[in-house]
């Protein structure tokens, strides 16, 4: 693995994470550092634990009926894992979106992006209005719904849907940016929009992407991890790993021999 | 070969022929009785609706008689039913479905609501006697009455909600809590309303089996010749059903015509209470 910088500058540092669903391990002793204001993405093939590394870092994994997982996950060197942290706090400060676009289908644009705020009762102190907006616009979603703001979110096309979402996971404000296959089911324009997106959005935030699709991960991330059979084969610079990967399973997989 | 083929495409399409003649008999014949059954109500019960058979009370005469009380009582405690079933059958499955998980506890209790669902009525008129209306001493009162209807449709509120909430997708359960919503929060904001369709059309089922029941109501004793309107939950009281019931066994064709109109009152209530479901329902669902 390379460079000691990485390290230092890490936002959330994973440490011999190991992951299981019932007796099934999952993951197996990850190591791994996910740096600020960089986008780090996660490849590898169909079941290797993608999914499952990056809910384990804002501990979804446990929401699933008898998953478990062993090892720390730390964000700005606090144990997320630890007893006296509630996961509810976690999960506001390391947002989510998943790989099907799922706004709220009983609630309007404007109610889905306040849906976190007010999920938590924050939503009487602060002025909705200009989140929604600065939200919306963040996601580039702004000018083509701010007619419609009061229609339900299910209403919309599935790659307005998934900037909906995104928007409606940065309403409330989180620090890392977790993102599972976001354009698996869009098609390459809507896929195009939501890469100009994270290329705007990691200027803030620190964000994990999976993707199946190679040339989206080494076109917009700077941090690339390689996952088989739920172990972290390789992690390191992007253009390292996709030029001269270090490992004879990455360059197998990344020239398209299997996977 | 091709003869082969041909036959077999033709005994294919026979046989899809007598089903859809199958489905449609089915289907004439519930209609049909239904509409024989309507039809003989309307025309013996038509004669007696009027204002007066609404407003007025029992009586000796079939020209005099009235629902007036049966109406209120039945108003009473449809009231005071949905009070009692409602927040506990929801409730009931909320937690079910969202707390108890898959042990084999929780999977013996599931059973059993549904078990309770195919019990007989009557033997929730007797509980309701030894608990009800003995053991707790509130007699035979619309409190007796209404407790023991809601035991008897609570299982359908239980096991319809349950149904509504389990179809709930798990994205957006997991969308909830991504966003930082406890169990409660999501709960509240994202499964209740998405199952709220599902929900209301099982209590207005639930309901409309509720107005409906004659057993269990005698078998705590309801009264059948009340000239009062219920005062409180304490008072005696008698409902449509009940009223119908004291009606149709006595000798007077006159008894039968009002006993008939009776019906009609209590269809129209119920065709009533199901179109409000109906309403609700795709109002909601249209999202």
């Amino acid at each position: 693995m390379k460079g000691t910088d990485v390290t230092e500058q890490a936002r959330v540092s994973i440490k011999n994470l190991s992951a299981w669903f019932g007796e099934h391990q999952v993951l197996f002793d990850i190591n791994a550092s996910i740096r600020d204001k960089w986008v780090t993405a996660i490849i590898g093939p169909s079941g290797c634990g993608k999914s499952t590394f990056i809910r384990c870092l804002n501990r979804m994994h446990e929401t699933v009926p008898g998953a478990r997982m062993k090892g720390r996950v730390l964000l700005d060197d606090e144990d997320i894992y630890k007893s006296s942290v509630d996961p509810v706090s976690i999960r506001r400060r390391i947002g989510m979106v998943f790989q099907k676009p799922n706004p709220f289908p009983t609630m309007s644009i404007f109610d889905n992006v306040v849906a976190g705020l007010r999920l938590s009762g924050q939503a009487r102190r602060v002025n909705l209005n200009e989140i929604v907006e600065r939200c919306l616009k963040q996601a580039a979603l702004w000018s083509q719904v701010k007619d419609r703001l009061k229609e339900p979110g299910a209403g919309l096309s599935g790659g307005q849907q998934q900037r909906l979402c995104i928007a409606r996971a940065l309403a409330v404000e989180p620090e890392v940016l977790l993102m599972d296959e976001p354009c698996s089911a869009l098609d390459p324009a809507a896929t195009q929009r939501i890469e100009d997106l994270i290329f705007e959005l990691k200027k803030n935030y620190a964000i994990v992407i999976v993707t199946h699709n190679m040339q989206q991960a080494s076109r917009i991330s700077e941090h690339t991890g390689f996952f088989l059979n739920g172990e972290l084969v390789e992690f390191g610079e992007t253009s390292q790993i996709f030029t001269t990967p270090g490992d004879k399973r990455t360059e197998d997989y990344i020239t398209g021999r299997f996977g | 070969m091709m003869d082969q083929a041909k036959g077999q495409s033709r005994a294919r399409k026979i046989k899809a022929r007598l089903f859809y003649l199958a489905c449609l008999s089915a289907i004439i014949i519930s209609l049909g009785a239904l509409a024989v059954l309507l039809t003989d109500m309307f025309i013996r019960g038509f004669g007696s609706l009027s204002l007066s058979f609404l407003t007025s009370f029992p009586s000796r005469f079939p020209a005099k008689a009235g629902i007036k009380s049966a109406i209120f009582g039945t108003i009473w405690m449809m009231s005071l039913t949905a009070l009692f079933c409602i927040p506990i059958g929801i409730s009931t499955a909320i937690f079910l479905e969202e707390y108890t998980g898959n042990s084999r506890l929780a999977a013996f209790i599931k059973i059993n609501i549904s078990n309770l669902a195919g019990v007989p009525s009557i033997v929730y008129g007797f509980l309701g006697l030894a608990v009800f209306v003995r053991a707790l001493s509130f007699n035979r009162s619309v409190l007796s009455g209404s407790l023991t209807l809601a035991l008897l449709v609570m299982p359908i509120v239980i096991v319809s909600s349950q149904e509504a909430i389990r179809v709930v997708p798990r994205a957006l359960r997991e969308a909830s809590y991504a966003l930082g919503g406890t169990r409660w929060q999501t709960i509240r904001r994202v499964v209740l309303p998405s199952s709220f369709p599902g929900i209301v059309t099982g209590v207005i089922l639930a309901l409309s089996r509720a107005i409906g029941e004659t057993a269990p109501l005698i078998m705590i004793g309801a009264l059948t010749f009340i000239a009062f309107v219920p005062d409180g939950p304490f008072s005696e009281f008698t409902a449509l059903p009940i009223q119908i019931f004291n009606w149709v066994p006595r000798p007077q064709a006159g008894f039968h015509q009002v006993a008939a109109a009776g019906v009609l009152v209590l269809l129209g209530i119920i065709f009533f209470m199901n179109g409000i479901a109906s309403i609700i329902r795709n109002r909601f669902e249209r999202h």
